[in-house]
């Protein structure tokens, strides 16, 4: 599975801000550690705000902040409101039919466990992962010590 | 907390009165991890019950006399309690050799009841269970899961475990032919 760009950009942006939900982080602070535009990561944050993942403050001291559950949220849920991760195989011509419906089912098997993987992981969990992984930065620890869901 | 204590107490036995133990903060429910016992039994009936709709008294009889204080050794029944009411439940035993693998400890139920989740009910006996296949020398623990369930993968997701090495596989074989007697069948044939 290859995410587009803009998805990833999405699920790392998610991550630094669930990772410190009582903080206004600018965009630009992402951006820069990225390696992104501030203008093309800014039409990526309107989607997590219009998503009510995040919400966004203006002027002095605003930027971003994580307002969703991180414990509930999963990466599958960031992901389809970027794109849709299961890929449909272009129609065959009609003698082609029964070799093309073979492949169709190998690959929506592959989907359905990529699917089942990502609608499991939640922001939390992961954040726990890069905290045990002793992670890249600050990423880690403030939404991962609340990551017990059940 | 308190709604869910009183559906289960129209099952459960009389409780006793209520202890508290040295450092335990007045009003926050106890939770407790212990061994199933025959007297617990109507409460896990009814958690089931709430969870899947099902009501399995049955079932559960059978598993109790597999999996119950009679099965120990490696085989595990435990519930939780909050407050000494049942409250969530976990099965699990060592198996050894099957499918190839080396003995591992199998978790084959899990469940929590809705008003008590997110306390840390399925950590808790998660870990116990963890614990136990320990003692045992037993180093991996599996279990499996509905494909579609991203709750109860969460939460497995959450205490640290990822896709393993078995991977499942399965096919329709088809209806079940009634047949009204083995002798009749045999007539068919010959």
């Amino acid at each position: 599975m290859k995410l587009q760009k803009n998805t990833l950009l999405a699920l790392y942006s998610v991550l630094e801000f669930a990772a410190r939900p009582d903080e206004h982080i600018p965009a630009s602070e992402i951006a820069e550690k990225y390696g992104e535009s501030a203008h093309h990561l800014a039409k990526v944050l309107s989607e997590l705000v219009r998503a009510r993942i995040v919400e966004s403050v203006r002027g002095v001291g605003g930027g971003y902040r994580f307002i969703g559950n991180a414990r509930r949220l999963t990466l599958l849920n960031v992901i389809v409101l970027f794109e849709d991760p299961a890929q449909e195989l272009h129609p065959a011509p009609e003698e082609a039919s029964a070799t093309h419906d073979a492949l169709a089912r190998v690959f929506a098997e592959i989907d359905r466990i990529a699917l089942a993987t990502l609608g499991s992981v939640t922001i939390a969990t992961l954040l726990k992962d890069i905290g045990r992984a002793g992670g890249p930065d600050e990423v880690a620890d403030t939404a991962a010590e609340s990551a017990e869901m059940a | 907390m308190d709604a869910d204590a009183k559906t289960m107490s129209t099952e459960a036995p009389r409780q006793r009165p209520r202890t508290r133990r040295p450092g335990v903060e007045p009003g926050r429910p106890v939770l407790s991890v212990r061994t199933v016992r025959a007297s617990d039994m109507p409460a896990v009936v009814a958690l089931d019950a709430t969870v899947t709709g099902l009501h399995k008294a049955a079932y559960w009889q059978r598993v109790f006399r597999r999996y119950g204080n009679h099965g120990q050794g490696q085989r595990h029944f435990l519930v939780a309690t909050l407050d000494e009411q049942v409250c969530g439940f976990v099965i699990g035993e060592v198996r050894d050799w099957e499918f190839g693998a080396p003995p591992c400890g199998w978790l084959f139920a899990i469940d929590v009841m809705p008003s008590a989740r997110q306390l840390g009910v399925g950590a808790r006996l998660l870990a116990e269970l963890v614990q136990r296949f320990r003692r045992e020398g037993v180093s991996t623990l599996r279990t499996m899961t509905a494909s579609g369930n991203s709750l109860i993968q969460s939460f497995f997701r959450s205490q640290g475990m990822r896709a393993g090495h078995l991977l499942p596989l399965e096919m329709d074989i088809g209806h079940v032919v009634p047949t009204p007697n083995a002798d009749t069948q045999e007539d068919q044939v010959t």
